[in-house]
Parts: C-alpha cells; sequence; structure tokens
C-alpha cells in the first residue's frame, strides 16, 4: 500500500460497516449465510485496521509514537472540518472494540443472527457508531456516532424480542434518548461560551474564556458530564444497566460492555483536554467528584455483584463496577494510574464480554424471554431455533462443560483482578501509581485502593458461588450443547486476556504511555490544529 | 425577544420532565417530544438572537456581527432529524410493549 492510501485508513472502520449495512438491507433475511460472510469480512477488515493503527501509534509511523494521526474530512482543514483523530488512547478503544465485536459477531453466528431481523445491519452499524465515537475529534459529531451507536443498540436490545426484552427496552431507549437530550444542552452550553466545536481547539480557547461566561461553560461542561455519566452507568446514574444487559441476547450484551467504556472513554477524553493544569480557572474541573462517583459506582456494583442471583445481572453489575473503577482514577488524572486504569479497562471489557457469552450458555434449556412470544410484524421470526436445533446437535464439543468451566474460571479471576491474570496486573500498576504518585498518601488514595480490593473481593465471592452452581451442581443429563463458534467466541476473548497477561509488560508499556500522553492535551491540540493557533 | 424564548423553553422543559416522570408510556413520549423542542430551541439560542440576519456570509461584506451564526442552525437541523426518527423507534417500542404486556405502563404492569 502507498503512503497516500494509508493516510485514508482512519475512515474505514466508519466507512466500511456504514456501506455493508446499507448494502445488507437489499437482501433478503433468507440469505443469511451471504450476510454472515459480508459481516465476518467486515469484523476481520476492522481488527485488521484497528491491529494496524494501533502498531502505528505504538512504535510511531511517519511522526513517531507521540503524535496523532489526524484525517480531516472532505479535506476542510481543522477546526473548521471535522476531523478523525487516531491517537495512541483511540486506536486502543478501536482494538478493543474490533476484538470484542468479532468475538460477539461470531458468537453470534452459532444461532443468535436467525433470532430476529436485520441482525447484521444493525450489528454494523453499532460497529460504526462506536468507532466513529472514539475516533472523532469534533464534539457535535460525537453526537451523531453516539446517536448511531444507540438507535443499533435499541434494535439490538430488542434483537430476540420476546417480553423482558421489550419491557428492558422501554426503560433503555427512555433513558437514552433523555441522556441524549442533556448531551445537547451540553453542547450547546459549551458552543454558546467558547464558540468552538473541535476538540482540540476547545482545548486551546479555554482559558481564554471570559470570567463572565466561566460558570455556564462549566454548567455545560456537566450536564455534558451527565450525558456520558449515564452511558458509563456511573451511581447514581447507572441503574438501568444491569436490567437492560441481562436481558439483552448474549452477544448483544457482550457488546453492550463496550458502549459503558465509550462513555468511560469520552470522559476521560474531555477531562483530560479540558481540564488540564493550564487551563486557567477551570483546571481539575470536577476532579473530585468523578472520583466520588466513581468510588460509589463501585461499590454499589460490588454490592449487586453479591446480591444478584444470575450470572448475567452479576456481569452486569461487574461491568459497572469496571467502569466505575476507570472514573475513579479519571478523577486523579495522574498519568502511571491512567496507565494502570486503561489496562485494567481492556481487560476487564474482555472478560466481561466473554462471561456474558458464557452466562447465556449455562442458561440454555430454560429460555425464559422465549416463552409464549407472539410475532408482531410480518417479517418477525416467532420461533427462530427450531429448524437448526436438530441438525447440530451433532456437533456439540467433546468435554465442552470442562473447557467451558476453565473458560469461566480464567474469566472470573480477570474480572475480580485476582493473580496472575490481566485484571491483577491492571489493578497493580494503579495501586502502585497511586502509591508512588506526587499527592501519594492521601487518605483519598487509601480510599481507592481499599474500596477497588473490596469489589475484587466481593466479584471473587460471587463468581465463585454461580461457577459452583453452575459447573458443578450441573444435572448430569443435562448436557451443554456449545456449538463451534462459540467455542471460537470465547476463546478468542479468554486467547486476547491471556496475551495480554503474558505479554503484560509491553501492554502495560503502552498503556502507561497513553497515561502519559494524555497529561499532555497541548501535544493533541497541536497535532490536530497543526500550528493554527 | 429573550425573555419570551427563554419562558417559552422554561415551559416546554418543565412540561416534559413532569410527562417524562408519569407512569404512562404515551406521556413519557410526549414527555421526551417537548423536551426535544425545548431543546432545539436552546441550541438555536446559543447561537445568539438576531432577527433578520442572514447565516450566509456576502463575499464583499466582512462585519461578523452583520450575520447570524449559521453553526448552531446546521446543529438544530441534525438535532431534529435524529430526535425525530428516535422518537418514531420509541413508539415502535412502545406500541410493542402495549401488544405484548397488555398495559401502558412503565413498567409493563399495573402497579398492585
Amino acid at each position: 500500500m502507498t503512503p497516500s492510501l494509508l493516510e485514508h485508513l482512519i475512515i474505514l472502520p466508519i466507512l466500511l460497516p456504514l456501506v455493508a449495512a446499507a448494502f445488507m438491507l437489499l437482501l433478503k433475511e433468507q440469505r443469511y449465510k451471504t450476510k454472515a460472510a459480508l459481516s465476518l469480512a467486515v469484523c476481520a477488515a476492522l481488527l485488521g485496521t484497528a491491529l494496524l493503527l494501533l502498531q502505528e501509534a505504538s512504535v510511531g509511523g511517519s511522526g513517531g509514537g507521540d503524535t496523532a494521526r489526524v484525517y480531516s474530512l472532505g479535506n476542510w482543514a481543522a477546526p473548521f472540518g471535522i476531523v478523525l483523530v487516531a491517537d495512541r488512547l483511540s486506536t486502543l478503544m478501536l482494538a478493543l472494540i474490533a476484538v470484542v465485536g468479532a468475538a460477539g459477531l461470531i458468537f453470534a453466528l452459532a444461532r443468535w443472527d436467525r433470532a430476529g431481523p436485520r441482525f447484521h445491519a444493525l450489528y454494523l452499524l453499532l460497529m460504526m457508531g462506536v468507532s466513529g465515537a472514539v475516533l472523532t475529534g469534533d464534539l457535535f459529531n460525537l453526537f451523531v456516532f453516539f446517536e448511531v451507536m444507540l438507535a443499533a443498540s435499541y434494535g439490538l436490545l430488542l434483537h430476540g424480542s420476546g417480553e423482558a426484552r421489550v419491557k428492558a427496552g422501554l426503560g433503555y431507549v427512555a433513558i437514552n434518548l433523555t441522556a441524549s437530550l442533556f448531551f445537547l444542552i451540553g453542547v450547546a452550553l459549551i458552543y454558546g461560551t467558547v464558540g468552538a466545536l473541535n476538540m482540540a481547539d476547545l482545548s486551546a480557547r479555554i482559558p481564554y474564556i471570559p470570567d463572565a461566561d466561566r460558570p455556564l461553560f462549566e454548567a455545560g461542561c456537566a450536564i455534558l458530564g451527565v450525558a456520558f455519566l449515564i452511558k458509563a452507568a456511573a451511581w447514581p446514574l447507572g441503574l438501568w444497566l444491569p436490567g437492560a444487559y441481562s436481558a439483552a441476547s448474549a452477544p448483544v450484551a457482550a457488546v453492550f460492555t463496550l458502549l459503558s467504556k465509550v462513555g468511560v472513554y469520552v470522559l476521560l477524553r474531555l477531562s483530560m483536554l479540558m481540564f488540564y493544569p493550564e487551563s486557567g480557572a477551570s483546571a481539575g474541573f470536577a476532579q473530585t467528584l468523578l472520583t466520588v462517583m466513581g468510588l460509589a459506582t463501585v461499590l454499589f456494583g460490588a454490592a449487586g455483584v453479591i446480591a444478584a442471583q444470575r450470572l448475567e445481572r452479576v456481569v452486569g453489575y461487574a461491568v459497572m463496577a469496571s467502569s466505575g473503577t476507570v472514573l475513579a482514577l479519571v478523577g486523579m488524572g495522574q498519568a502511571d494510574v491512567l496507565g494502570g486504569a486503561l489496562f485494567y479497562m481492556v481487560a476487564s471489557t474482555l472478560a466481561t464480554g466473554a462471561l456474558f457469552l458464557i452466562a447465556e450458555i449455562l442458561t440454555r434449556g430454560d429460555d425464559r424471554a422465549f416463552a409464549g412470544q407472539e410475532a408482531f410484524f410480518d417479517d418477525e421470526y416467532t420461533d427462530p431455533f427450531e429448524a437448526d436445533e436438530v441438525e447440530e446437535v451433532g456437533r456439540v464439543m467433546p468435554r465442552s462443560l470442562a473447557l467451558l468451566g476453565a473458560f469461566f474460571a480464567f474469566a472470573a479471576l480477570v474480572v475480580a483482578s485476582m493473580p496472575p491474570l490481566a485484571g491483577f496486573i491492571g489493578k497493580l500498576a494503579i495501586f502502585i501509581g497511586l502509591l508512588n504518585g506526587e499527592g501519594a498518601r492521601q487518605p483519598l488514595n487509601w480510599w481507592i485502593i481499599g474500596i477497588l480490593s473490596f469489589s475484587s473481593f466481593a466479584t471473587l465471592i460471587a463468581l465463585v458461588r454461580i461457577g459452583i452452581d453452575g459447573f458443578w451442581k450441573r444435572d448430569e443429563s443435562n448436557a451443554l450443547a456449545v456449538r463451534s463458534p462459540e467455542f471460537v467466541a470465547i476463546g478468542g476473548l479468554i486467547g486476547c486476556c491471556l496475551w495480554l497477561t503474558v505479554a503484560g509488560g509491553a501492554a502495560l508499556d503502552y498503556t502507561s504511555h497513553t497515561g502519559d500522553w494524555l497529561t499532555r492535551p497541548t501535544d493533541y491540540v497541536a497535532a490536530v490544529l497543526k500550528g493554527r493557533l | 425577544m429573550e425573555i419570551v424564548l427563554a419562558i417559552g423553553i422554561g415551559i416546554l422543559t418543565a412540561s416534559g420532565v413532569w410527562l417524562l416522570l408519569r407512569p404512562r408510556t404515551f406521556q413519557v413520549i410526549i414527555g421526551l417530544s417537548l423536551l426535544g423542542y425545548a431543546v432545539n430551541l436552546f441550541i438555536f439560542a446559543m447561537g445568539r438572537l438576531k432577527a433578520g440576519a442572514p447565516p450566509l456570509v456576502n463575499p464583499g461584506e466582512v462585519d461578523t456581527s452583520a450575520y447570524a451564526d449559521p453553526v448552531p442552525q446546521a446543529l438544530v437541523l441534525t438535532a431534529i432529524v435524529i430526535s425525530f426518527a428516535l422518537t418514531a423507534l420509541y413508539l415502535v417500542v412502545l406500541l410493542t410493549a402495549r401488544g405484548i404486556t397488555g398495559t401502558d405502563h412503565v413498567d409493563g404492569q399495573e402497579p398492585e
């Protein structure tokens, strides 16, 4: 590939799923094999692109590892045009999205993609929205990608139909529509006071906001923050999450773990870009509040993990606890702590995604969500699994219970951050950062360490209990029918966690370098605006 | 002019929030629509109110105070389209929920 073509690489994660999803709408539902092949190809291309960008961000392409790759759409220069920015953080998120997205899709190919109409198109649109949200460098464009992501997620949450999903969808759609309105109010207030929507431009202008406008600007940021805190499921705005995620079909729940992390990503990105130490009177705005909210989320998630009875709900609360952990550390705004937090986020997202997939296999046979459903639309399938259930039983993997149990134990240890696996490396890096940093050994740091350790302990108790119930107390006659794509999907996610553990040094190096890069927002601004200030 | 707009946005928002917190799905969707209108007006107002000023720049005239800010107008257009589409989508979910659960309560069941 020539360098000029490589420059367009960054737009592929948005363009490819969009075009493929649009094309799929032209195909009949019966041609699901074509659609599945197309989705797989798109996901593979996304994975390739993400890894290529990640590799470039880590070793440094043309301009070294510390620059961001900037792509001006339609060649309109920032801050007037919309830019896509792939820096260390964006590419890390993109790689995470591509991996979890591919795993969810492969899992769905076993049977879930036939459980309702237009699964593949919605799935690819979700991938497009999530990728766009982490790549964009413009606040309003972020809103558009967020809405694409949410619109696709509404459809996917309802995928498979059934009363439980429709009830969950009703609440999920309402709360996210409200969050979008908060998003718009926040963006409007920020535009009204700063006069910019480009994130880099915004960052550069913040020190010069007139004092009279500053309260209004900060109110705008707070309202904008509420929108992402709802998405990231921070306490007390995230009470909707366990219900919605546990009602969703398994592959959808697995990719929904990404949605929460996108909320966390935006909070991290914006708070580092807008409230850096040199940003004048707004420096450190709401940082302590973010930490306290994050810790409250962790505590709430830990309590929920212990209280929940079903694995899906346990994992839902674990997702909250993981988001809360990262949020609390975003509030600390310390480079080495952020490095550990990002590492932990990647590991816990992969592991919670895997657990959602395992949960569905374990509860198979008592598919409550499917009991007594009726078709409401002409093209809806009433009984999607009946046709293929019989023919595929022959392909049940041998010793599936043992292998699945091993996967479960592995994912549980990562989510609970127990040594020697990836989650532990992340938490250890966080603790070391908290104990060694500038403001080290303050009471707050000890509180964070205590609460994070407690949440690990609570998660371990809950998952061990669920594991005993799910694997050891299992009725012998009730064999697990696991299909090969499902093994590949779960195994892939577990394999990534394993890789994160084995290559922990290199990965942690990347994330701590990313944390360091985030604390130097002027470099980001310079890369985007190219000396146009 | 500002006070009229501010009162209008305030009334729309207050009614929207009240309806959003009501237990029937139809009230919720009307509440969301009203809130959407309020937010759209608010975005528009953030470009400052100006009467009779065009948003398009005349090549010869560079005095920016003679123009209305075009950006919020573009934003509000996008916001209208998106909120319209999503409200329509919510309407479908609402009708499906009504059909499956047999009630229009947001919890999917009548309170005891």
